[in-house]
């Protein structure tokens, strides 16, 4: 994977300082940032605190380390480069405590709550798709673009269409991620078949990019016998094993801790994958979300968190949300390397999740990134934004700020696309999506005998009997029972 | 879980003793009880032929979860202090040093985040074993292990399948404050997905142990404060118990107590009075509390027409109330009176000793039921 180098300082930083002990990291971000951390409260870690608590936990894993074992790290004043006059007056004056030295300062001083600049965001093109100058990011070629902008236009559709036919009354439910297809896409692109993916729900292009097809988003929606989850979960819960996408599950955040157990059983079998939890804002006010970071950082898991930063959680703007600079500036609280992204632009996303997957895999270490976009569409069908927020904000994001907009035009540009493929796609598309939903709508649904199977590997007697109990009241009133379900 | 599609089951007449509930797993002969009465009739019925080997409670169950963590490399262990501490019981002791500081996992106090994160190893392919260090914090795990352990292989449609078992200890112990005191198989029962037992001697919480974690469905061993020294000889040679088999512990004809875990012992303690007193109690012990041995229950219905469910849990809501209600809507017609339940009170338990002794049933109480009852 060629590692490239980018102007811009975040990234560098990072590239540079990743032999450098996470505590000797947060100093830098502390220091870009700009925080107003005076010098006292710098740490440092030496080698003779191996006795303390931290120490030994920083030995415990070296074993468990997939691929090559990371070299020890030696923590020593020479690696500061900026700050040695200040660190070696702070040597001087440090103290001990479980969890290693801290130099103590007499001056009373209190972390501001909020920093001076807000971090900023990782962005590659302009909002008319021109490369920002001086930006640099992960090459991607024409074959690469013209899928990744095919994908995200079939992603569109497919939500438009759906919802089109939920509001029919053809499907229950519906959920769009119209706004934040590059997420989807890019982040899909970046990642590997086999990083494991724990989605929180807005996040179907990742299957789509997967190879899921048309057709079997359609059965899950309609609960059709050719589900994989045999119609039991409402629509939009997708789940394929073989796809390494774990099946959705409504309550917001549980799939965080998770993901550090599905880490840990992938350190169990050293492969070279890792695992990718998504979360929205909202879901970073869940405990599961401090659970699952602290984990997952004190694990030493192999766990990419992408939170999707859509600014809204159904009605909850993100400053009811939450009162910090994000959700990058968690990151560091729990230990874990952080980066905030431009959500609506491909070309960063692409690259920024790259990286962090590299990162992850070879150093073992949960990443955090932050992707900020918007949610263009309504939380749900079951749901009105434009209640709680101005129209002309909705309209804004869903035509200036689109991210198939701005990618279409740097696609177009490098003569990679053009109006009439455009054209020719979303006809396709369309005409495949409504064939999908017809052969859906005729499919029978999953047959009565699916109602009690998989709630344990075999019936028990219980169920058994409740079946049966069932069928007998179906034989009875055999006029009210459904046609198109199989008994 | 046993398939029992194919056998030809009729709701409730279960005739059928030959009738094959067990795993197709091998069990050691287990002794059977010793004829009534007194315990003074010097030759054991006991099968000498086995060796065996005396052990407290919290050994068998570590002597189980090594004998299957030596079987199969994916069975790991995950909770608070059980690595280098070797568990707040001791159950998983040496185990750290033994099998690595991976398989044997410490975790941070966040009982939801273990819980979960058991059960996405699992959907991974491990099987994971979580120790609560005590029953009632995996309240905290409650939305883990209802939503998603519960949930998941149904509503994946079958692909992802959660192996785990959950353990720890629960019920009253000597003074160990309300919070500490839970019975939590009250509230998980209604879980649909999982599979609850509960061991009260050494040899079936090895037992248990090893068929909980062989078995590919979720399941909570549901374990007790005041037994983890209880000693025992258990057999030497390798045995692994049905988990959906419930203990005859006392054949007798007069009455069917049925009980778990703890109360177990203040069963035989009555029923030591009761046989004095000249009365013949059948002493089930029921193991598996969900599902119900409605097989061996029901076999004991029928042939004492008389029940008495002792348990710890609360009146309202707790085992013996859905006991209850299965065995009226199985077995009606073999009752000669209605069905009695002793439990502990509605209340949460009390840190005072004496106040906290009365909430748990008593012998005594047992032997009047019994004695009421069979008026």
């Amino acid at each position: 994977m060629a590692l490239w180098f980018s102007r811009s300082r975040n990234i560098i930083a990072h590239l540079v300082k990743t032999k450098i002990s996470p505590i000797n990291q947060s100093l830098f971000h502390a220091k870009y940032i700009s925080y107003k951390l005076p010098y006292e409260l710098v740490w440092e870690l030496r080698k003779e605190y191996s006795s303390t608590a931290t120490g030994m936990v920083f030995r415990r894993f070296e074993s468990a380390r997939a691929g090559e074992v990371e070299e020890a790290v030696t923590y020593s004043t020479s690696d500061y480069d900026d700050d040695d006059d200040e660190i070696n007056d702070a040597e001087n004056k440090t103290i001990d405590f479980p969890g290693g030295s801290v130099a103590f300062t007499q001056q009373m001083k209190f972390i501001s709550e909020s920093p001076d600049k807000r971090v900023p965001c990782y962005r590659v093109l302009d909002d008319d798709g021109y490369p920002i100058a001086g930006s640099t990011y992960e090459q991607v070629d024409k074959e690469m673009a013209v899928k990744m902008y095919k994908s995200m236009v079939t992603l569109q559709i497919m939500d438009n269409i759906f919802y089109e036919a939920q509001r029919q009354g053809r499907i229950s439910f519906y959920l769009t991620s119209m706004g934040e297809e590059a997420i989807n896409i890019a982040t899909a692109a970046a990642l590997s078949f086999d990083d494991i993916i724990l989605p929180q729900y807005r996040e179907p292009g990742i299957l789509l990019w997967r190879g899921f097809t048309l057709q079997e988003f359609a059965n899950q929606c309609f609960g059709t016998k050719d589900d994989y989850g045999k119609g039991r979960q409402m629509p939009i819960h997708y789940g394929s094993k073989q796809h390494n996408f774990f099946t959705i599950s409504s309550p917001i955040a549980t799939q965080l801790p998770q993901a550090a157990g599905v880490a840990y059983s992938l350190k169990m079998d050293n492969k070279e994958a890792c695992v990718v939890a998504f979360t929205g804002d909202g879901g970073t006010s869940e405990g599961d979300f401090h659970a699952g970071m602290n984990f997952a950082a004190v694990m030493e898991a192999p766990v990419l968190f992408i939170c999707r930063n859509n600014g809204w959680a159904i009605s909850t703007p993100i400053s009811e949300q939450f009162r910090s600079d994000g959700v990058v500036v968690k990151g560091q609280a729990y230990g874990i390397r952080s980066i905030r992204v431009d959500g609506n632009d491909t070309l960063a996303v692409y690259s920024a999740i790259r990286a962090a997957r590299e990162m992850v895999v070879r150093e073992q270490k949960p990443i955090l990134v932050e992707a900020l976009t918007y949610r263009v569409g309504h939380h749900s069908t079951s749901d009105d934004s434009t209640k709680y927020r101005p129209l002309d904000e909705i309209e804004h994001w869903k035509t200036a700020r689109s991210p198939l907009a701005r990618f279409r035009k740097w696609v177009q540009r490098n003569g990679w696309w053009n109006d009439e493929g455009e054209t020719e796609l979303r006809g396709t598309i369309r005409k495949q999506l409504l064939n999908a939903i017809q052969v859906a709508e005729k499919s029978e649904k999953p047959s009565l005998v699916d109602l009690f199977t998989d709630v344990y590997d075999n019936l028990p007697l219980n169920l058994h009997e409740q079946e049966k109990s069932l069928r007998e009241t179906i034989k009875r009133h055999q006029k009210d029972f459904p046609s198109d379900v199989p008994v | 879980m046993v398939d029992v599609s194919s056998n030809k089951l009729k709701m409730c007449k279960i005739t059928n003793t030959s009738l094959s509930f067990r795993l197709n797993i091998k069990s050691a002969p287990h002794p059977p009880p010793p004829p009534p009465p007194p315990p003074t009739a010097a030759a054991s019925t006991t099968n000498i032929a086995s060796k065996r080997h005396e052990l407290l409670l919290f050994e068998a169950l570590r002597e189980g979860l090594e004998e299957e963590m030596d079987r199969d490399p994916r069975v790991c262990v995950m909770g608070e202090d059980v690595g280098h501490y070797g568990g707040s019981y001791k159950v998983t002791k040496g185990f750290a040093t033994k099998f690595g500081d991976l398989r044997v996992l410490d975790t941070p106090i966040a009982e939801n985040s273990f819980t979960g994160m058991a059960i996405g190893a699992a959907m991974t392919g491990l099987r994971p074993i979580v120790e609560g260090m005590n029953m009632g914090f995996l309240l905290l795990a409650f939305n883990q292990i209802s939503n998603n352990c519960g949930m998941l292989h149904y509503t994946s449609g079958g692909q992802f399948k959660i192996p785990i078992v959950i353990r720890g200890p629960g019920g009253v112990g000597r003074q160990l404050g309300a919070e500490h005191s839970q019975r939590l198989e009250s509230y998980f029962q209604s879980i649909p997905g999982i599979q609850m037992v509960a061991c009260s001697t050494p040899y079936n919480a090895k037992g248990l142990m090893k068929a909980a974690i062989r078995s590919d469905n979720p399941v909570i061993l549901f374990e007790h404060v005041l037994l983890y020294n209880l000693k025992e000889r258990i057999p030497d040679e390798e045995y692994v118990l049905n988990l959906e088999e419930a203990e005859m512990v006392r054949p007798g004809e007069h009455v069917t107590i049925l009980t778990y875990s703890r109360m177990r012992y203040h069963v035989m303690q009555a029923a030591k009075t009761l046989v004095n007193k000249g009365y013949d109690p059948e002493v089930i012990d029921i193991r598996s509390l969900k599902p119900f041995d409605l097989h061996t229950i029901g076999n004991s219905v029928k042939k004492t027409h008389r029940v008495v469910i002792v348990e710890e849990c609360m009146r309202t809501g707790g085992i013996g109330a859905s006991l209850t209600a299965s065995i009226n809507e199985n077995f009606h017609d073999y009752l000669d009176a209605p069905i009695v339940c002793l439990s502990s009170q509605d209340v949460p338990t009390p840190y005072a000793g004496t106040l906290e002794e009365w909430t748990v049933v008593q012998p005594a109480q047992i032997v009047a039921a019994v004695e009421q009852l069979c008026r």
